[in-house]
């Protein structure tokens, strides 16, 4: 059987239609009955989520153009795909991003102006995982982390903290990815060793189209989703457009983990409406009719739709609407006091033990810095 | 009878001095820091019931079993990479990299991932992974299974560096390297894993980052680390039957580096000649000479000169001896040391 990437015939697991009406197909058959667990609540938390995040982006954005930020990395399009898998994690599981996932860590407790400070430069990890929600720092070096991810599984299950029987306890990982880094050793070799061990493990590779200007076709020939049976992992493709397909599928697939039945893989298909970063232009490799098919495809309005077919009255949107532009303002106002470290930062932590040639090195830069505070 | 059963009878250190090959001492080493902490674990290609390739684990596997002793899959980057993972778990994992030639495909999990963790994280973290690398020539193999890789791992901050030379420093080392919170590179010298040694396992051992006077002379100070040391001995034996008087350094650690006793020494002969096996060029043994040229300048009577492999790949092994520094290519530049 041939398909190509994106052949829509593939199963694609879709709860909402792009319409917003509530349609499960064939393959979201089985998912049911984690969206009918759902609270009104817990539907109204995912809006507010994708909202936030939305805005909370294009205010990143503004703060790299006006200079305040080196590089921002937009997630604009793809806020189904990380508010369904991040809010079907439970308090105990452990999240491996790689660095678009900024909704994933605000879900997680994190504070998103810790992502600007490693954004503004003065910082090169910005947060401390175990107490933001054991969501771990972005990796810039494509699918390194999907091997720490699963290094980290391994760790849960020889520290007897999974497969107990106890879903309230049970730890399990989420390890995020991309499309373009499919393609990386590292990404396949985890899904190896993931396979392997037998990890508590949930992968969620991201396709949104695009590695920067390179077209996914260029990383695969045949769906992504099928890699999963390749390596011997359960797989399922999922509409990333559709938060209730993102959250039912990565819930189901961590209860499995957690219940010490292995790892599982998950391809989300979305779209980067934004640009791959703000150094980027997609104007010179991607065609404007694409872009229109994705944002007519939305995954924010498409929920709105969905809520308020169920009777969400629309003070609800004003209301998120004005509290996302509180964040953001709120954002921009701490992001602009954000300052950077001392210079003797440089030398700290490279090593934890003494390491006599660089406190030599240490101490002839203090005297050296020191120097020209004499001068003066 | 349980493992923790069989592991209770089973003698917990120890003591007096035995007469070891380097490799073996490397295992006795690896099992006692394995009952004294029981977050360390073995990962590695063909390390569990074989033992490894070169044996350094034999035992292991049946002593602690499978979540101790990892046979893992053969991707060696899928090892360092679920290993930093581990780490941050809390386990202490000490890597087999089957050949210095094979530790590449790890290369960036190494240098960008585990060198760097514990700064990325602001010292929220430490990185206490060991990777242990046979390496170097004189054994005749085939291509990638004879190199001297150091200096990739020496230039990386974040990284520490260390070989031993003989079978006690090989007990001592390995333990000390474990028990770092810093990642360790192990290089061991494959070529002496079967000469045998006294291993004295009651001795304080010499701090893992000292290097060492191995042999005391007057004339000329002859540096290296790993197998080399053996051959500089020999070079030490061979020139005193001419009259010459060689001190021998043994450096055991290349990141960081001990100057001490290699400026104390030098500060006596005023010459120095550093050997190694690795390619000259951007070498540990350049990094060397050019901190003796700069720290012993007026007490040197001579420039520091190299001796190294030569600036080639390692060449078939039937070549080897040509390519490899022998006591020989070691007293043609003392020679020349002497003659100015």
């Amino acid at each position: 059987m041939a398909a190509s990437e994106n052949d829509l015939s593939v199963p694609t697991v879709q709860l909402l239609a792009p319409d917003g009406s509530y349609a499960p197909n064939a393959a979201a058959e089985q998912f049911v009955p984690y969206v009918e667990r759902l609270t009104e609540d817990d539907l109204r938390r995912f809006y507010r989520d994708m909202a936030t995040v939305r805005r909370f982006d294009r205010e990143a954005a503004n703060l790299q153009r006006q200079g305040q930020l080196a590089l921002w990395v937009p997630s604009h399009g793809q806020e189904a795909a990380q508010v369904g898998s991040g809010r079907a994690a439970r308090p105990q599981d452990h999240i491996f991003p790689s660095y678009r996932e900024h909704v994933v860590g605000m879900i997680r407790g994190l504070d998103v102006v810790d992502i600007l400070r490693v954004l503004k430069g003065v910082t090169m990890g910005g947060w401390v995982p175990e107490e933001n929600g054991n969501f771990r720092l972005y990796s810039f070096v494509l699918a390194s982390q999907t091997l720490h991810a699963t290094g980290y599984a391994m760790g849960l299950q020889f520290d007897g903290a999974t497969a107990t029987g106890d879903p309230e306890r049970d730890e399990a990982v989420v390890v995020y990815y991309g499309d373009g880094a499919s393609s990386q050793g590292d990404a396949n070799e985890a899904l190896v060793f993931a396979a392997s061990y037998q990890t508590p493990q949930v992968f969620f590779l991201q396709n949104n189209g695009w590695a920067i200007s390179v077209p996914v076709e260029r990383q695969s020939r045949t769906p992504l989703v099928w890699r999963g049976a390749g390596f011997g992992i359960r797989a399922d493709r999922i509409d990333g457009n559709d938060v209730l397909a993102s959250y039912a599928v990565t819930a189901h697939h961590l209860d499995e983990a957690r219940a010490g039945h292995g790892p599982a893989f998950i391809e989300a298909m979305t779209y980067r409406v934004g640009a791959h970063t703000t150094a980027d232009d997609p104007t010179k490799y991607r065609l404007d009719t694409d872009l229109e098919d994705w944002v007519r495809r939305d995954p924010i309005a498409r929920l709105r739709t969905y809520l308020e077919g169920r009777g969400i009255e629309g003070s609800f949107f004003d209301e998120v609407d004005e509290e996302a532009a509180d964040f953001a303002a709120d954002v921009r106002r701490r992001a602009l006091e954000i300052v950077g470290p001392d210079p003797d930062v440089i030398f700290d932590n490279v090593y934890a033990e003494a390491h006599p040639a660089l406190a030599e090195e240490r101490a002839w830069f203090e005297a050296y810095e020191a120097s020209f505070e004499e001068a003066e | 009878m349980t493992d923790t059963a069989i592991r209770a009878e089973a003698p917990s250190r120890p003591s007096g001095t035995s007469i070891l090959p380097l490799g073996k001492a490397i295992t006795a080493g690896l099992r006692q820091a394995m009952l004294d902490d029981d977050k360390v674990l073995l990962m590695g290609e063909d390390i569990g019931p074989l033992g490894g390739v070169f044996r350094v684990t034999e035992g292991l596997h049946a002593e602690f079993g499978d979540q101790r002793v990892l046979d893992t899959p053969l991707a060696e980057s899928g090892i360092v990479g679920t290993a930093i993972g581990l780490a941050m778990r809390g386990y202490r994992p000490v890597i087999e990299i089957q050949f210095d030639g094979f530790i590449f495909p790890a290369f960036d999990q190494i240098t960008t991932q585990l060198a760097r963790m514990r700064a990325r994280h602001e010292g929220g973290i430490s990185m206490p992974v060991v990777i242990r690398v046979p390496y170097g020539g004189h054994i005749g193999s085939i291509e990638h299974h004879q190199e001297s890789p150091e200096a990739y791992f020496a230039h990386t901050p974040g990284l520490r560096v260390v070989s031993p030379a003989t079978p006690n420093d090989a007990y001592w080392m390995i333990q000390q390297a474990i028990r770092s919170d810093d990642p360790v590179l192990f290089f061991e010298p494959k070529s002496r894993y079967w000469p045998k040694g006294t291993v004295d396992f009651d001795a304080e051992p010499t701090p893992l980052h000292a290097s060492r006077v191995v042999r005391t002379g007057t004339d000329v100070t002859v540096i290296g680390h790993g197998a080399m040391v053996t051959t500089l001995l020999e070079a030490a034996d061979l020139a005193a039957d001419e009259g010459t008087s060689i001190e021998v350094v043994d450096l055991r650690s290349l990141s960081p580096v001990d100057y001490g006793p290699v400026l104390a020494s030098v500060s006596k002969t005023g010459r120095a000649v550093v050997a190694q096996e690795a390619s000259g060029f951007v070498s540990v043994g350049s990094e060397i000479a050019a901190t003796i040229a700069e720290r012993a300048f007026y007490l040197l009577q001579a420039p520091v000169l190299r001796v190294s492999g030569y600036d080639t790949p390692f060449p078939p092994a039937a070549v080897e001896t040509h390519f490899l520094p022998s006591a020989d290519r070691v007293l043609e530049a003392v020679d020349r040391t002497l003659a100015y």
